[in-house]
């Protein structure tokens, strides 16, 4: 499985043909203490770059944008009734929702961990 | 990712000035915004944590960026009090020594230029507490219309900390001792070793708590005495915002602005009965009128259904989604559990229990009119 990450500060996992999403680290850090996730549909057909869920933090609302095109497996029901998990564990159980890929190639315009880690430290 | 509401994103090419505690703020974790024109602490450990904290404990809040004023008249000619009760609805002639009171500064349409707090120090001496990021309006306002025997001082030289919080007395009490024979909106000059302190029993939280006007010089001292204090930590703005809001008090430039008076802004209890009667306060006709026939619109609390916050700017919608109305506060508030806001309403719709629709980046919220403060005020009035 191999992890990749937007300067938008998403990530995604990718196993197969499945991408898992979420915000990085780092993200969560900066929002602050999260209140309230939206995540898309099942079903819902998403291209690369689409706002496809919504976080908001005590402070402010944020898009977070797919990493990937594809079409929308679930989004994490835990999301829902304790949001704070994006703050506890964004990159495992803070999971924003899974998507079933239509493009693998799009994931070789990313950042792997290495690159998304160099990046982090230059802002 | 993209943030769309992050304070960081309202920076203007202005420059930004720094307070005196601002090395202090960053030593201890703050992260730093731009307010009001000055690099604020926005949040230290997290507002959530910081909010919460103040209901139970005590939190130290840094206000320096707000105007600090004195007035002071000579002793013959017009004099302070109706000096200031000419810009004002406050009665300040009846108004105790070392007593203060909230006031409003309106314009000559009974707009609302500022909201401030002001206390009589002196028979001839006001000390007022304006906002940050009205300040220089305010006072250019003023000097216009104050007569030449009042001069007003802005003290620059001095910080203003608040202490907020159910055990703000515990910690402040080992510091100054006497500071707990004052009730709510009661003040005083007090000495921290050797600095001369002015403090009031008030705050902007709904808690019990005090505000600190200290010597630029001293405040880093006297911060790091507080924090020392086991009930005390330091708290950023994030938390002063969401602790205001659920308390019901309005913050100048989102609640209130000129196109906003003393009426529908519910704040009726400012305009005081001699000076009703007298209807010699800035607007007073048109005040006076909609105090009698009501406001077209109102300034109310609502409890938004969900979890997800609506927040300034969004519109109170009639059931064909036309705008009758806008949001001028909202978000998550840690001790109701829920997404509160105030918004302007039409005098229709503004009785506690009323549904009303917002709409808020094409989505529409359902939300109840309620009472307000959401949190009960808990200001110490006295042992009864």
């Amino acid at each position: 499985m191999s992890r990749y990450f937007t300067e938008d500060h998403e990530w995604i996992d990718v196993d197969g043909d499945i991408g898992t999403v979420g915000i990085s680290d780092y993200a969560q850090g900066q929002l602050g203490d999260i209140v309230f996730v939206e995540v898309p549909d099942d079903g819902r057909r998403i291209a690369k770059g689409d706002e496809a869920a919504v976080v908001e933090s005590v402070k402010a609302a944020s898009d977070v944008y797919s990493p990937a095109s594809g079409t929308v497996l679930e989004g994490n029901p835990a999301l829902v009734d304790d949001p704070s998990l994006v703050n506890s564990d964004p990159e495992g159980e803070g999971w924003f929702f899974k998507i079933t890929l239509s493009d693998p190639a799009e994931l070789e315009e990313l950042m792997d961990e290495t690159a998304y880690a160099a990046f982090v430290a230059k802002l | 990712m993209m943030s769309d509401t992050l304070p960081d994103d309202e920076l203007e090419p202005i420059e930004i000035l720094t307070l005196p505690l601002d090395a202090w703020h960053r030593a201890k974790g703050g992260r730093m915004v731009e307010f009001a024109g000055y690099h604020m602490p926005v949040q230290y450990d997290g507002i959530m944590a910081e909010h919460l904290w103040t209901r139970e404990n005590a939190g130290l809040f840094d206000v320096s960026h707000m105007g600090q004023l004195t007035f002071t008249g000579t002793g013959t000619g017009p004099g302070v009090v109706p000096a200031l009760e000419a810009l004002m609805p406050a009665d300040i002639a009846g108004l105790a020594l070392n007593r203060a009171r909230y006031s409003l500064l309106l314009d000559d349409e009974g707009g609302i230029l500022d909201d401030l707090m002001l206390t009589r120090q002196a028979d001839e001496q006001v000390y007022m507490v304006v906002n940050g990021a009205t300040k220089y309006d305010d006072i250019g306002h003023m000097i216009e219309r104050l007569p030449d025997e009042v001069t007003l001082n802005l003290m620059e030289d001095h910080a203003l900390l608040a202490l907020q919080g159910p055990k703000a007395v515990d910690a402040l009490v080992r510091l100054i001792p006497g500071v707990e024979k004052m009730v709510f909106m009661q003040a005083g000059a007090f000495d921290w070793n050797g600095h001369a302190l002015w403090i009031s029993r008030s705050g902007y939280t709904g808690e019990d708590g005090f505000e600190i006007s200290v010597p630029g010089d001293a405040v880093e001292a006297l911060a790091d005495a507080l924090v020392a204090q086991p009930e005390v930590k330091p708290i950023g703005l994030g938390a002063r915002d969401s602790l205001r809001l659920e308390a019901g008090l309005p913050l100048y430039g989102h609640d209130l602005d000129p196109t906003t008076t003393p009426v529908m802004a519910d704040l009726g209890f400012a305009l005081f009965k001699r000076r009703r009667e007298a209807g010699d306060f800035p607007g007073a006709a048109r005040i006076l009128a909609e105090r009698e026939g009501g406001a077209a619109t109102k300034r109310v609390g609502l409890l938004v259904d969900g979890r997800q916050p609506v927040r300034e700017g969004a519109a109170v919608v009639d059931a064909a989604g036309a705008a009758i109305g806008r949001v001028t506060s909202g978000g998550f508030a840690p001790s109701v559990g829920a997404p509160i806001a105030m918004a302007y309403v039409p005098a229709a719709l503004a009785a506690p229990g009323t549904a009303v629709q917002l709409s808020q980046r094409g989505k529409v919220h359902h939300a109840t009119v309620a009472a307000m403060p959401f949190v009960p005020h808990r200001y110490f009035r006295g042992v009864k």
